[in-house]
């Protein structure tokens, strides 16, 4: 008895020392130096990217083009805007596509990453229950229209996963001067096309990045689109300290030149009547 | 951060819904395996395929049927279930149901013969009967809760869908380390693992020594 008690301790004392181990290791990759370099069978790279340029398909529509001309194979890794540049501090990464210019230029002006464009941008939607209960189609300004959710304790779903759309939500808040709480604002930390059908089941409102919201089937209605402060920039970043600059450059050339800005802007026609993204490349 | 008001709200919420989902599947599971593992009956050999298949069960399936089972636009859409802790309890549930089963049976099995000669040649009734095998089986049933609980606790996949990772509602301890990770906040993410662990170690343990206990105490 005593002796199966002893060993379950145990088993469980070296889980915990596993963890703890892993704690460390976790710490010193994070503030030292970037992780070495693979014995090269090179021709790959990885892109860190936001759930919503791959829940929306622009990827998958424009990655195989890529990857049959170059060569190059492109290893995607969906996450939040705020993981994917810490993948790029912690050289987890060989570049960059997000959408949050501020961290964005922190990066770069860190010199963590190099060769800056902007590369296309699409909309914010306020998107919301038909009935509209706190009225927001009539507002003027986005600002405005989260004045009148607040007001009216409307529920709202917010991402709060600190991701692109989740910051932009934040700062619309800020310039309405309000801090959302209550049992009327909902944090799903979860990714756009979760937090939609959250909003969609729970008839709340949320704002959602346009590709996302127009490749689901939703019961939700867009109530506004098209104010200064909905617009939604997207920039290409390379990490500095990757090992594969030849091929991050390939990369980057193709994302922002003639063709890889045709596909961008086409993306979507056939299948929703209009582009998703809008492409704008441009040296930063 | 370790133990901050909203982490300790997530490590309760963790254990309520686990610890109800365990209890409600240990009343409904003992019985059932207790039965399987007492009586012969036709297609007994078909049930007990499909009670090992389904303790092997992948969580994140639980969590797409009850999604769309509890849907606005699913059967039960008007409970409106979905994205609440009723709703990952009935996830958890029907994931250690199965497993809760599967082991009373296999407990039970092991004690049967004996035990059941000894209790009707002492004239036990058929309920004294089955009620002295489980409790002479408790060891091996103990042991599929405790791998119940540890299974439905750990589990991600599931809670997530059909919870929805809502803060200050629907958030635990699994989900939270994904949300974490995926801001970037590894330490964090780690110390929320850590926690999960010592958390799981403290409660394990109690239960344990307070079987441990009972199994002495009985001997004597």
């Amino acid at each position: 008895m005593k002796v199966c008690q002893l060993r379950h301790f145990y088993l469980l004392l070296t889980l915990l020392c596993l963890l703890v181990a892993a704690c460390g290791t976790a710490t010193t990759a994070s503030t030292g130096s970037p992780p070495p370099p693979a014995d090269a069978p090179a021709r790959e790279i990885l892109l860190a990217t936001t759930t919503s340029t791959q829940d929306s398909g622009l990827l998958d529509a424009i990655l195989p083009v890529f990857e049959k001309e170059s060569g190059i194979k492109v290893k995607v890794v969906a996450v939040g805007t705020g993981q994917a540049i810490k993948m790029g501090e912690d050289g987890d990464a060989d570049v960059l596509l997000v959408h949050s210019r501020k961290d964005e230029d922190a990066f770069v002006a860190k010199g963590l990453g190099v060769n800056a464009y902007d590369v296309m941008y699409n909309q914010f939607y306020l998107v919301g229950p038909a009935a509209d209960p706190a009225g927001v189609k009539t507002a003027k300004t986005a600002a405005e229209a989260f004045e009148r959710i607040a007001k009216a304790k409307a529920l709202f779903i917010s991402r709060g996963d600190d991701s692109g759309t989740d910051k932009k939500e934040k700062s619309i808040w800020k310039e309405a001067q309000i801090t959302p709480s209550g049992d009327w604002y909902l944090s799903s930390g979860q990714g756009m096309g979760a937090t939609l059908q959250i909003a969609d089941e729970k008839q709340a409102y949320t704002l959602t990045d346009e590709a996302t919201f127009l490749s689901r089937k939703l019961g939700l209605v867009v109530l506004m689109q098209g104010e200064k402060s909905l617009l939604n920039p997207y920039g290409v970043i390379q990490v500095a300290s990757t090992k594969k600059q030849e091929e991050v450059g390939q990369f980057i050339a193709f994302l922002t030149g003639p063709e890889g800005q045709r596909l961008i802007g086409e993306y979507g026609k056939d299948k929703y009547g209009k582009g998703l993204f809008v492409p704008n490349a441009k040296k930063r | 951060m370790l133990l901050s008001p909203n982490v300790v709200e997530i490590i309760l919420l963790s254990l309520k819904v686990t610890t109800t989902a365990v209890l409600a599947g240990a009343l409904a599971g003992i019985p059932l395996g207790a039965l399987l593992g007492l009586y012969s009956f036709p297609g007994k050999r078909l049930i007990v395929a499909l009670v090992f298949t389904c303790m092997g069960l992948p969580p994140v399936l639980i969590g797409v049927v009850i999604y769309l089972m509890l849907s606005r636009s699913g059967p039960l859409g008007s409970m409106e279930l979905l994205f609440t802790p009723q709703a990952m309890i009935l996830a958890q549930f029907l994931l250690v149901t199965p497993i809760i089963i599967g082991l009373t049976m296999t407990a039970v099995q092991a004690k049967d013969r004996s035990y059941r000669e000894t209790a009707k040649s002492l004239g036990a009734s058929r309920p004294q009967m089955i009620w002295t095998i489980i409790k002479e089986a408790r060891r091996g049933i103990w042991s599929g809760i405790a791998a119940a609980y540890g299974r439905a606790i750990a589990e991600v996949g599931a809670v997530m869908l059909v919870g929805g990772n809502i803060e200050h509602h629907t958030r635990v301890m699994t989900t939270a380390i994904i949300l974490e990770t995926r801001m970037g906040h590894f330490t964090e993410g780690l110390q929320l693992g850590l926690v999960l662990l010592l958390v799981s170690f403290a409660f394990n343990s109690v239960l344990m020594l307070g079987m441990m206990e009972q199994l002495r105490a009985y001997r004597r």
